[in-house]
C-alpha cells in the first residue's frame, strides 16, 4: 500500500538544494573541525598556482583537488582530481577552474567552478556514511548512519532500508553518548575505534544544534588504514529563519550559487522560484500560489514560476513582480491572481495599473480578484483602459490565460 | 457548537500594541470576537484601543481570564511568548508570526509536553491565518466575510488557499463550522490530525475539507487517522503538482525532499485510504458539496 511504502521512504531528508542556506564543502569542514570532527589537511585555491602552493604546503605524494560548487556526485562529474605530482595539480586545477559542472542536483544548465579545496588523499580502510537531519515525522533531530558510505542514502533508503540506524534526539538534553555508541558498535566498528566516534558524532550534533542547521553530512566518514576516523566529504545546510542568530553561517553564503532573480526577490520580501514553464505568475498566498500553478497545469499550460507577493502587497512590491517575472523571456502570457484579505482589492488593483504602466507589459496579462472590496478593484481595472483581461474565478483565471498564450504562441509561429 | 473557538471565548493578544497586532485586534473586535486586553512587556497598566495592557500574561490570566491567546510578536521572541502562554495556563495559543526557527519550534513541541493533559497548550500555527468560527468568533487575521456559517469543517495549511475554498463554498451556499488554519512551517504547533479528531467529536461539524501541500509526512498520517477513526466524510486537496524537487515553494516546509512528500503522491495516499479528493483547486467547493450528497442521511446515521 502506498502508506506503507511512505513510511519506509520518510527516514531521509537530503538535497535540499535551496531549502535553506548550502554552504561549500571546505567551509562545512572547517566549521565540522571546530567542533572536533577531525579532517584531511587541505586548503581552499581560487588560481592553479595557488592550488600548487596548497599541495606543497600540505606535503605528501597525493592529493585530491575538488571542484566547491553547491552540489553533490561532483566526483562522478569530473569535479575530483586525484593527483599524485605538483604538475598534475597545476593540469588538474587549471582545467577546472572556470569549468562547467553538470550533476543531476545542478540541472542541465550545471555550475561553473570559481573555488577548489587541495586536499591531501588519505589511505583509506573503510567508507561510512553519517547524517543528521530535521525529521519532520518525530518533530526532532535525528541521526542516520549506514555502514557503506561513499554511497547515496537514498538508494540505501530504497534499496535496504533495514541496513540504516538511527538515532532520534530528545531536544530538552541533545544526543548523549551512549546514542553515539550505539551507532558506533550498530557500525561494526573495532572497539578501539568508538571511542573517536563517539567524538565525531557527537561534535555533528553540537554543529547541528549550536549553527541551527538544517542538515549536516559526513559521506563519506573514512577510518584510514592507521586508525583515524576523518571526513573526506561534508555538506552543511542551515535554516534561514534562523541566521539573525548565526552572523558566522550568513558570512558564508556564496552569492555566486544563488539564482540572481531570487537574490533580488528576496532583497524586496518576495519569494520567487524559476521553473520551466511559459505563463509568469503573480500571487498572494504561497497555497494559493501553488494552487493556482496547479490550476494553470490543469487547463493545459506550465508555469514559469513560483511568486508569492506576500499579505501587504503595496504598489511598489506588485511593481517589482511584475519586472522579475518579465525578465523570464520565455514568459509568454501572465497571470495576477490575487485573493484579498488583509489588502483590498480596490488597492491591489491601483498596484497593477501602476506596475504595468510603469514596467510595460508586452504579453497577456489575465487578473483574478476576490476578496475584499471586489467590486472596486474590477471597476479601477475597467477605467484604466489596460489592456487585460479580467477573470473572476480560479478556473476562468487559468482557462484564459493558457488560451492568451497559446494564440500568442500560434501568432508567433 | 464549533471547534476551538466560539462567541464566549476571551481572547488575549501577544505583542498587542505592535501595528499588525493592534490592526487585527480591531478586526477580531468587529468580528465579534471577545478581545479582553492584551500583553506587551513594559507597557503593562497603558490602555490600548480601550483595553488594558500587562506587562506578562500571568498578569492577564489573573486580571481578564483569557481562554485563548494569538500571538503576533517577531520571530526571535516567538518560542519565549509561546512558552509564556503555556506556563499562565492558556489552552489554546495561536501563533501568526512567520519565520520562527525550526529548532525553536522542536523546543517549544517539548516545552508543551511538560503539562499533563488536561492542562496541555494546545498550539495552533505559526504561519498560520488563524481559527474562524463563522458568525461567532475570530482569533485569527482572515477577511471574516469569506466565510459563511454552516457545518462544514475546514483544515488548511495555507491562509489564502483556505479563503479560496471558503469562498468556492459560499458560492455553493455551503457554510463551515470552524476554519483552522495550522500554519506552512515543517515543526508546527496542531497537525492535521490534532484538528480532524476536534471535527470528529463536534456534533455540528457534518464533513471536513483538508488542504495540504507538497512536503512533510502530515497530511498521509491525517489520511490514516481518517480511515481507521472518523465517521464524517473528509475531502482532500493538496497543493503543488508542479512543484520540482527540492525547491521550497514559499513556505518553510513546503519543499518536496523525500518519497511521499510530491503533491501526487500525498493524494493517491489520500485516495488509497478512502478520502475523496478534489480533482482541481478549482473544484474544492464541488468536491464538497458532491461528499454532502453522497453522505448517508442524518437520520439514516443515527438509526443504524
Amino acid at each position: 500500500m502506498a502508506y506503507g511504502l511512505w513510511l519506509k521512504a520518510a527516514v531521509t531528508k537530503k538535497e535540499p538544494k535551496e531549502s535553506a542556506v548550502d554552504i561549500h564543502e571546505y567551509q562545512a569542514k572547517e566549521l565540522l573541525a571546530n567542533f572536533g570532527v577531525a579532517i584531511p589537511p587541505g586548503g581552499v585555491a581560487y588560481s592553479a598556482e595557488q592550488a600548487v602552493y596548497r599541495a606543497a604546503e600540505i606535503g605528501g605524494s597525493r592529493w585530491a583537488v575538488k571542484a566547491q560548487i553547491h552540489s553533490g556526485a561532483r566526483g562522478k562529474a569530473g569535479g575530483i582530481k586525484l593527483c599524485t605530482t605538483e604538475d598534475e595539480v597545476r593540469k588538474a586545477a587549471t582545467t577546472l577552474l572556470g569549468a562547467r559542472l553538470v550533476t543531476h542536483q545542478t540541472g542541465p544548465e550545471g555550475k561553473v567552478v570559481h573555488r577548489l579545496y587541495v586536499e591531501a588523499a588519505v589511505p583509506i580502510e573503510r567508507e561510512l556514511y553519517i547524517g543528521f537531519v530535521l525529521d519532520r515525522k518525530t518533530e526532532r533531530i535525528m541521526l542516520v548512519a549506514h555502514p557503506h558510505g561513499g554511497m547515496e542514502i537514498e538508494e540505501i533508503a530504497k534499496s535496504e532500508p533495514e541496513t540504516i540506524l538511527r538515532q532520534v534526539m530528545e531536544p530538552a538534553v541533545g544526543m548523549q553518548a551512549f546514542q553515539a555508541r550505539e551507532i558506533a558498535f550498530g557500525l561494526g566498528l573495532d572497539p578501539s575505534h568508538v571511542n573517536r566516534m563517539v567524538t565525531v558524532l557527537m561534535g555533528c550534533h553540537r554543529a547541528f544544534r549550536d549553527l541551527d542547521a538544517t542538515m549536516v553530512e559526513i559521506n563519506p566518514l573514512v577510518l584510514t588504514k592507521d586508525g583515524r576516523l576523518l571526513a573526506l566529504d561534508a555538506k552543511m545546510g542551515f535554516d534561514d529563519n534562523a541566521l539573525f542568530r548565526r552572523p558566522q553561517v550568513a558570512e558564508l553564503r556564496d552569492h555566486a550559487e544563488e539564482d540572481p532573480r531570487e537574490a533580488q526577490a528576496a532583497e524586496y520580501g518576495l519569494n520567487y522560484v524559476a521553473l520551466d514553464g511559459e505563463i509568469g505568475c503573480i500571487i498572494n498566498g504561497a497555497g494559493l500560489a501553488m494552487a493556482t500553478m496547479d490550476m494553470i497545469k490543469h487547463a493545459g499550460g506550465q508555469p514559469a514560476n513560483f511568486l508569492d507577493v506576500g499579505g501587504g502587497a503595496s504598489p511598489e512590491r506588485v511593481a517589482m513582480a511584475f519586472k522579475l517575472v518579465l525578465q523570464d523571456r520565455k514568459v509568454g502570457a501572465m497571470l495576477v491572481n490575487i485573493f484579498a484579505g488583509i489588502n483590498r482589492c480596490d488597492w491591489v488593483a491601483k498596484g497593477v495599473v501602476q506596475a504595468v504602466k510603469e514596467v510595460g507589459v508586452d504579453v497577456p496579462l489575465v487578473v483574478r480578484l476576490a476578496g475584499t472590496n471586489v467590486e472596486e478593484g474590477r471597476r479601477i481595472l475597467d477605467e484604466s483602459k489596460l489592456s487585460l483581461i479580467q477573470a473572476d474565478s480560479l478556473e476562468d483565471a487559468a482557462t484564459k490565460v493558457v488560451a492568451a498564450w497559446k494564440k500568442g504562441k500560434k501568432s508567433k509561429e | 457548537m464549533a471547534i476551538l473557538i466560539n462567541e464566549i471565548t476571551r481572547i488575549l493578544v501577544q505583542g498587542f500594541t505592535g501595528d499588525k497586532a493592534t490592526f487585527h485586534a480591531q478586526k477580531m473586535i468587529e468580528y465579534g470576537g471577545k478581545v479582553v486586553g492584551g500583553v506587551t512587556p513594559g507597557k503593562g497598566g497603558q490602555t490600548h484601543i480601550g483595553l488594558p495592557v500587562f506587562n506578562t500574561t500571568k498578569d492577564a490570566v489573573d486580571a481578564v481570564y483569557p481562554d485563548a491567546s494569538i500571538i503576533f510578536v517577531p520571530a526571535a521572541f516567538c518560542a519565549d511568548a509561546i512558552m509564556e502562554a503555556a506556563d499562565a495556563g492558556i489552552r489554546l495559543v495561536c501563533c501568526i508570526t512567520d519565520g520562527i526557527p525550526a529548532q525553536d519550534m522542536m523546543v517549544v513541541k517539548r516545552y508543551l509536553r511538560r503539562y499533563p493533559k488536561e492542562k496541555r497548550t494546545m498550539l495552533v500555527g505559526p504561519n498560520c491565518a488563524g481559527i474562524i468560527s463563522p458568525g461567532k468568533s475570530m482569533l485569527g487575521i482572515m477577511p471574516g466575510h469569506i466565510y459563511m456559517a454552516g457545518k462544514v469543517g475546514l483544515v488548511t495549511r495555507s491562509g489564502t488557499l483556505g479563503y479560496e475554498a471558503a469562498s468556492q463554498m459560499k458560492d455553493l451556499n455551503i457554510g463551515v463550522s470552524t476554519s483552522v488554519g495550522i500554519g506552512g512551517d515543517p515543526v508546527n504547533g496542531s497537525s492535521f490530525l490534532d484538528i480532524l479528531a476536534r471535527f470528529e467529536e463536534d456534533p455540528e461539524t457534518e464533513a471536513v475539507m483538508m488542504i495540504g501541500e507538497i512536503g512533510g509526512p502530515q497530511e498521509a498520517e491525517a489520511a490514516l487517522w481518517v480511515k481507521e477513526n472518523m465517521s464524517k466524510p473528509v475531502i482532500g486537496y493538496v497543493a503543488g503538482l508542479t512543484a520540482p524537487k527540492g525547491r521550497r515553494m514559499g513556505h518553510a516546509g513546503a519543499i518536496i525532499s523525500a518519497f511521499g512528500d510530491t503533491a501526487a503522491e500525498k493524494a493517491e495516499i489520500m485516495r488509497s485510504l478512502g478520502l475523496s479528493v478534489a480533482p482541481s483547486p478549482a473544484d474544492l467547493g464541488k468536491a464538497v458539496a458532491e461528499a454532502l450528497a453522497k453522505r448517508p442521511s442524518r437520520r439514516a446515521v443515527l438509526t443504524r
